[in-house]
């Protein structure tokens, strides 16, 4: 048994270190670590660096460009790339569609879809969660009815991120209303300039426009778009939620948290001295930096299992809740750290703009990443169906 | 980054788990508890002569070179069964400071003998005023033509009422708190002025208060430089540290896999109680503690034998806060899920329920820890 990583995966390390030494731009490190939001443009820009260099889609086959590495390799250039202040990789075309249409997809919908994916032409967004499907995703109801080589769709989703920046939809849709439950859906990818989309913000708790409500009304879909067999859907739902598993602890973004939350303690003072130095703060500080090694310990004991040809089964619903747990008490922390200057609520510090700082360039974030970690524990499976998953599948209760 | 097992690791592990489950049924082990010793002598004779008491020791000394990592084997194994026996205070925290310490001599010959069973040891370290810190020393030893003599009191000595030498940590020179000064001392506890109030623990051992009224000893009882005991003595606890995070580890895998058959066959309401999604919910969090706990195991395994430094002693704080923290939510919800039936004598959850708790009581509690890691803890 050895913890340590191999000479071969330190030497990556430096390699992934170095090249984002040389090609991350700092004005993005920088935003990025003073917790603040990026433009389309800027995230767009990043990941076509990132595709320049043929590291954009480490999870793909490498016939479709992906890069080959194993998940102890992809862990550490997750971890490079928080650590060095990178914006994060969107994920809805990169780690859900394509990795669908890569194991479900036509040849033509290969040809057609995932290229563009690479060079950020198409930007995806998720059709999942509707008003009466949250948790319980497979109740849902927008419908799909077939007309030819069309389909006709009707319905509504929610809280679909970036639909107002996207070309793409893959969306779940009801092909058979008299199955049961999770038989009859299909998985459809929509043009999001088809006529009869409506889009429509809505404004979060911390005063962001990320995600939107999205109406279909007479949608219609060619079902060359289908993905995967009619009414079989939920199979590709499936494997779309069980297939990002490197990532899925948030180890290296909590990683990142803990170090921007100990640089900024180190800055605030009380008691005329820093933060860090009051015992009570300096305890709680340990105690996240204690939970997060175990978590980190034991997603890399899941990520060296995969690496020797293991399975990982429901074993990433853990290091879901745990992580997003662990990401929860760094914010909070963060917000805590800053003292009163987690009230102002200044948007223009948030986004672009040119006003001065009220206090610091760390402060003005502070409190907004708290807010942002409460969706971690509701998305992707709330962390209490994470908890019915493992009842299920490892407890078999 | 490995996390397989060699070949003779498991052949080790697959030992020690037969033996264990040989040996320990609940009435042998009320059976073990409630004898004068204390725990099977027959039992600790058999981890002996199978050479699993010889694992940890150099092979200069007839033992087998076992770092954390087999030692973590087998003191799991130990913690499924709940063994009584003082393998970890005998094997590992004695023989671990003679191996550091002691002079050829006395290695060749305490170490031949702890690793063949034929004697048990014991390690007196913690005073009533100390609170886990071992440079809180008031016993003392002051030289004398010949040898030492030692005074004071230990508290709590593990496996002490039955041990045929016991080593003191007494003050040598300096002040109470002084890191300065600590020496250790081989007593035979048979010696004039050697008390011994034996009592049993919450977690069905037997130990005893140590009272020392002017023991004479004679120079060659001394382990190690005179004053200069204390790093030893902290790197050894590290030592036991790993170890004993792994026997609550094995003691949580057992209450767990308890406590979910129970939930799967107790009824209520008409159906089994594990089919109601708060108890469900519960049984998820004591696994999931338990999967943490697990993994700072491993992290402590590995660094456990590793030179001293203060990355392996960070290290070692935030497993032990880990595991303690594990080992009260795994045993306070264990018998929550049971109900009425986790609080009796007779059912072994209780038993694991009352080891887990302790855990925290030796070598230092997860506050101990916690203020431990902070301030080893890396702010730059």
């Amino acid at each position: 048994m050895d913890i340590d990583f191999t000479a071969d995966e330190r030497a990556f390390r430096e390699d992934v270190r170095g090249w984002l030494r040389d090609n991350l731009p700092s004005e993005f490190a920088e935003r990025i670590s003073q917790g603040k939001r990026l433009s389309k443009e800027h995230q767009v820009q990043w990941m076509r660096t990132l595709n320049r260099q043929g590291w954009l889609a480490p999870g793909w086959p490498v016939e479709f460009g992906g890069t080959g590495w194993n998940d102890v390799q992809k862990h550490i250039f997750d971890e490079e790339c928080f650590a060095a202040g990178a914006p994060k990789v969107v994920s809805f075309g990169l780690k859900m569609v394509a990795p669908v249409i890569i194991k479900f997809g036509t040849a033509e919908q290969k040809a057609r879809f995932l290229p563009r994916i690479l060079t950020c032409d198409d930007w995806w967004c998720q059709g999942y969660s509707e008003p009466g499907a949250g948790s319980d995703l497979s109740s849902l109801k927008t419908r799909a009815v077939r007309e030819g080589d069309h389909y006709v769709v009707n319905g509504q989703k929610t809280w679909t991120t970036y639909a107002h920046y996207a070309d793409w939809m893959f969306c779940l849709v009801r092909t058979d209303p008299d199955a049961r439950q999770q038989r009859g859906i299909s998985f459809l990818l929509l043009d999001m300039k088809t006529p009869g989309i409506t889009v429509r913000p809505i404004i979060t708790l911390d005063g962001e426009h990320e995600v939107n409500e999205v109406f279909f009304d007479n949608v219609r879909v060619p079902v060359a778009n289908l993905v995967g067999e009619e009414n079989q859907g939920w199979t590709c739902a499936k494997y779309l939620l069980t297939h990002e598993r490197t990532s899925i602890g948030g180890i290296a973004h909590n990683k990142a948290l803990l170090s921007r939350l100990k640089r900024m303690s180190s800055e605030e003072r009380r008691d005329g001295r820093p933060l860090i130095d009051d015992p009570l703060f300096r305890a709680q500080v340990a105690e996240v930096e204690m939970q997060l090694m175990a978590a980190e310990m034991s997603s890399l004991r899941t990520l060296s299992a995969v690496r020797d040809g293991g399975v990982p089964g429901a074993e990433s619903s853990f290091l879901k809740i745990k992580g997003t747990e662990i990401r929860q008490a760094i914010t909070w922390l963060i917000s805590k750290a800053v003292g009163p200057y987690a009230l102002p609520f200044i948007e223009d510090e948030l986004g672009y703009g040119s006003e001065a700082l009220l206090y610091t360039d760390y402060s003005s974030a502070a409190t907004y990443q708290y807010l942002d970690a409460r969706k971690a524990s509701i998305y992707g499976g709330a962390n209490e169906i994470q908890k019915n998953i493992i009842a299920k599948m490892i407890l078999e209760l | 980054m490995d996390f397989q097992l060699t070949e003779e690791q498991l052949m080790l592990q697959d030992t020690a788990a037969r033996l264990v489950r040989d040996t320990y049924g609940f009435e042998q082990r009320e059976a073990f508890s409630q004898s004068e010793p204390g725990f099977s002598r027959a039992f600790m004779q058999q981890l002996g002569d199978l050479g699993l008491c010889a694992v940890p020791f150099a092979e200069a000394y007839g033992g087998f070179g076992g770092s954390g990592v087999e030692n973590m084997l087998v003191m799991t194994e130990l913690g499924r069964g709940l063994c009584l026996e003082p393998y970890l205070h005998s094997v590992i925290f004695a023989g671990g400071l003679i191996s550091q310490l002691g002079t050829e001599a006395q290695k060749e010959r305490l170490l031949a003998q702890l690793g063949s069973a034929s004697l048990q040891m014991a390690v007196a370290v913690d005073e009533p005023q100390s609170h886990y810190q071992l440079h809180d020393v008031q016993t003392t030893a002051v030289a004398v033509t010949g040898g030492w003599k030692l005074s004071g009191r230990k508290s709590v000595v593990i496996g002490g009422q039955s041990a045929g030498l016991i080593l003191v940590s007494a003050r040598t020179g300096h002040g109470t708190r002084d890191e300065q000064g600590i020496s250790l001392f081989l007593v035979d506890p048979q010696h004039n002025g050697v008390r011994r109030r034996t009592f049993a623990t919450m977690d069905g051992r037997k130990a005893c208060e140590l009272y020392l009224d002017e023991v004479f000893v004679k120079c060659d009882a001394v382990l190690g430089s005179v004053g200069q005991a204390l790093p030893a003595l902290r790197y050894q606890q590290g030592r036991c540290i790993a170890a004993q995070c792994a026997e609550a580890v094995g003691s949580m895998e057992a209450a767990c896999a308890l406590t979910l058959d129970y939930l799967k066959t107790r009824q209520q309401f008409g159906q089994p109680i594990g089919k109601f999604q708060v108890l469900q919910h519960r049984m998820v969090d004591m696994r999931m503690e338990l999967d943490q706990a697990t993994s700072m195991t491993l992290l402590a395994a590995c660094v456990a034998d590793q030179e001293d430094s203060h990355e392996r002693s960070r290290l070692l704080a935030a497993a032990k806060f880990i595991v303690s923290r594990a080992s009260r939510f795994v045993a306070d919800q264990g018998i929550q899920l049971h109900g009425g039936i986790g609080l009796t004598w007779e059912y072994m959850l209780s038993h694991h329920a009352k080891h887990l708790l302790m855990v925290a009581r030796q070598f230092g509690d997860d506050d101990h820890h916690l203020q431990a890691y902070a301030k080893l803890m890396q702010v730059a």
